[in-house]
């Protein structure tokens, strides 16, 4: 199945003043083609409170965003939608919130559910790509499915303590499977049982992959597919692998 | 004589590299399974191994002068 491609509708104003001084990286014509684009984000933690920001200040058109939890106060380290005020809120809202505040202009799709078997292909139906901001494997793996059923790009990103990895995955790539193994023998957590989310961390790791998912939207630059970043913050290690 | 290798471990078991990462000698022959029982690296923390920007097996035998990078499962957010 080919990817859906992005067609905007509403050309950017020339003199809007949002994205003016971004025109020498961002033309015009793409930024249209941002506003045109919809992105599904599942997963509004720390990688997914930090994307939500990226991609709403950077004009993407539409949001679809999905969480069913609500905050608590181990969230309080990492997540930037998280405040002291809005523990026990539903995540999915305080992210359909945050939008509203930095660019109306966003479409936004607020569902505060857990994504599964059942509801991903509708919960991301419609979108041009899908950020995977995930903290379980198992549901990374729904989201991969669901996503190769759709037929579009997905963008994965996972973190533990200082070190984090990132990839660009396109339908019929082996994805996943080729950084974690079969799902089936996937554990449900990996290292960051031990050495938690660090916000440093997380909030790169979430910069990165909405770069990956912006650059795969415009087709431009050099993208992940095929490749696997891997970034440990404590020695500045930065490396792509092949897998 | 020893062959030498650059070892990378990530994440969780970084604490694991040796001092020698940079330079490790190693037995000509020796496998990167090998290796990594040699540093003690629990099986069951492997996820990824790597060498020279490659995926790998924990069968391939390494060479002098091969970067060996292993990263454990990472999936938090």
């Amino acid at each position: 199945m080919t990817p859906p491609s992005v067609h905007a509708t509403t050309t950017v104003p020339e003199d809007e003043p949002r994205y003016r001084r971004n025109r020498e990286s961002i033309t015009r014509d793409q930024q249209t083609v941002l506003r045109g684009a919809r992105v599904a984000v599942v997963g509004l933690g720390g990688l997914g409170g930090a994307t939500v920001e990226i991609l709403a200040r950077i004009g993407i058109g539409a949001l679809t965003l999905v969480d069913g939890d609500r905050f608590e106060a181990t969230n309080l380290n990492r997540q930037l939608l998280c405040t002291e005020k809005n523990l026990g809120r539903l995540k999915a809202e305080a992210a359909a919130e945050r939008i509203s505040r930095i660019n109306a202009a966003v479409a936004v799709r607020c569902v505060p559910h857990h994504l599964d078997p059942g509801n991903a292909v509708e919960l991301i139906g419609g979108s041009h790509l899908v950020m995977d901001c995930l903290d379980n494997l198992p549901t990374r793996f729904m989201v991969q499915a669901a996503a190769r059923q759709l037929g579009i790009p997905m963008v994965s990103a996972a973190v533990a303590g200082t070190a984090g990895q990132l990839t660009l995955i396109e339908p019929g790539d082996p994805g996943l499977e080729a950084v974690y193994g079969p799902a089936e023998a996937a554990p449900e957590r990996g290292a960051e049982i031990r050495l938690g989310v660090l916000p440093q961390t997380v909030i790169a790791l979430a910069s990165l992959a909405c770069n990956e998912a912006l650059k795969r939207l415009l087709g431009i630059g050099a993208g992940l597919r095929g490749k696997l970043l891997l970034v440990d913050l404590l020695d500045n290690r930065f490396d792509i692998v092949e897998i | 004589m020893p062959i030498q290798i650059q070892i990378r471990l990530y994440a969780s078991l970084k604490p694991l590299e040796p001092p020698s990462a940079a330079s490790h000698p190693l037995a000509p022959g020796t496998t990167a399974g090998e290796v990594l029982a040699q540093l003690d690296v629990p099986s069951a923390r492997v996820k990824l191994v790597f060498v020279n920007g490659r995926k790998a097996d924990l069968s391939r035998v390494l060479e002098d002068g091969d970067r060996l990078g292993v990263f454990p499962p990472v999936g938090g957010g």
